[in-house]
């Protein structure tokens, strides 16, 4: 056995005037490495009251996006070794710059509205053939690397340009979805897609930091999306 | 509230594009000078001179400085929006913005009518 110490993000609006850090020891088996999930959870087996979300526990339904030890990340595919390092302590925080619900639980309508912004559906008004819309493999090549997000918000919490005007600038995630219907050879709505994502917000407050690229726990590339949506603009807007 | 009213040409593509070419002419206004001064034998204040004497290198001068005032715009615009908004400041936050970006284009302003002076100047 051996012992973890813990710090966590405790704060109840209706209850706290401010947040604070909550520390705990734990005790795990020494010779398995375990999830930070896991570490959570017996964390929250000695203090029931600590809130957070977590679903599939395998890094499918993207809830359980927290700020572990200064990175974002998933908790539930995080190994304790590879978040805490040898000296075995974790910190763990809501993901930054959304409003706190309670605990490591926050509000994510802002990011929700940045993907409802972007359309993430098929635009095709021609009448549906009788099985399904063909796509060569070429077509369908292009959207791997797209496709697979699971919309947990680790990137957008992470990139400043979402922090600083998050009401406006779309964000990682949404940009990428974005990109994923501009590349759809089914979809017929490029030119209105590009025509929303001109302004000086929504695409261009993009500054190329990859912050975004760097926490991905599905190891996609928004960066990359954003350019590509960026020579779309150029090449339609020139 | 942070809008797009202030920034150079209301479009994010238009803004970008203004950035990328600008910054493309000042990088070779500083080439195009500093070859002009490495390659005199001798250089001092009439060679100087004779560099901006010729009509060419006024006008890719004056392009120049047109550039390096929409480059600083588009920057400033970025950074203001940025960081002097709501979310920093409070409620002054528009306020505060909006006096610095008319300080801000003032001084851009300025400095493009003096380098017009310098270049295209009766001196
Ligand atoms: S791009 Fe990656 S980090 Fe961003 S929401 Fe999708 S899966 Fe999460
Ligand atoms: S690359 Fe763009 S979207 Fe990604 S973190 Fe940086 S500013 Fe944000
Ligand atoms: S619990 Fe589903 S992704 Fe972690």
């Amino acid at each position: 056995m051996s012992q973890i110490s813990i710090s966590i993000y405790r704060y109840n609006p209706e209850q706290d005037s401010k947040p604070r850090m909550q520390s705990l020891e734990v005790e795990v088996s020494g010779d398995r490495d375990l999830m930070v999930l896991d570490v959570l959870e017996l964390a929250k087996a000695k203090d029931p009251s600590i809130t957070y979300r977590r679903s599939c526990r395998e890094g499918v339904c993207g809830s359980d996006g927290m700020n572990i030890n200064g990175v974002n990340g998933l908790a539930c595919i995080t190994p304790l070794s590879k978040a805490a390092g040898p000296a075995r302590k974790l910190v763990l925080r809501p993901l930054p710059g959304l409003p706190v619900i309670r605990d490591l639980v926050v509000d994510l309508s802002q990011f929700y509205e940045q993907f409802e912004k972007i359309k993430p559906w098929l635009i095709n008004d021609e009448p549906p053939p009788a099985i399904e819309r063909l796509q060569s493999p070429e077509e369908r090549e292009k959207l791997d690397g797209l496709y697979e997000c699971i919309l947990c918000a680790c990137c957008t919490t992470s990139c400043p340009s979402f922090w600083w005007n998050p009401d406006k600038f779309i964000g990682p995630a949404g940009l990428l979805q974005s990109y994923r219907f501009l590349a759809d050879s089914r979809d017929e709505a490029t030119a209105e897609r590009l025509a929303e994502l001109d302004d000086p917000f929504s695409v261009f407050r993009c500054r190329g930091i990859m912050n975004c690229v760097s926490v991905c726990p599905k190891g996609l590339n928004p960066t990359r999306a954003i350019g590509k949506i960026r020579n779309m603009l150029v090449e339609q807007g020139t | 509230m942070v809008t797009n009213a202030t920034s150079l040409g209301r479009s994010g593509l238009f803004d970008w594009l203004v950035q990328r070419f600008s910054a493309l002419v000042l990088l070779a206004w500083i080439a195009w000078v500093s070859i002009g001064v490495i390659a005199a034998a001798e250089f001092g204040y009439p060679q100087w001179r004779a560099l901006f004497a010729a009509v060419p290198m006024q006008i890719f001068s004056l392009i120049a400085v047109l550039s390096l005032c929409a480059h600083a715009w588009v920057g400033v615009w970025t950074v203001t929006t940025d960081y002097l908004n709501e979310a920093h400041l409070g409620k002054a936050g528009t306020a505060i913005r909006l006096l610095t970006q008319i300080a801000c284009l003032l001084l851009t302003l300025s400095c493009l009518i003096w380098g017009a002076r310098i270049f295209w100047g009766s001196g």
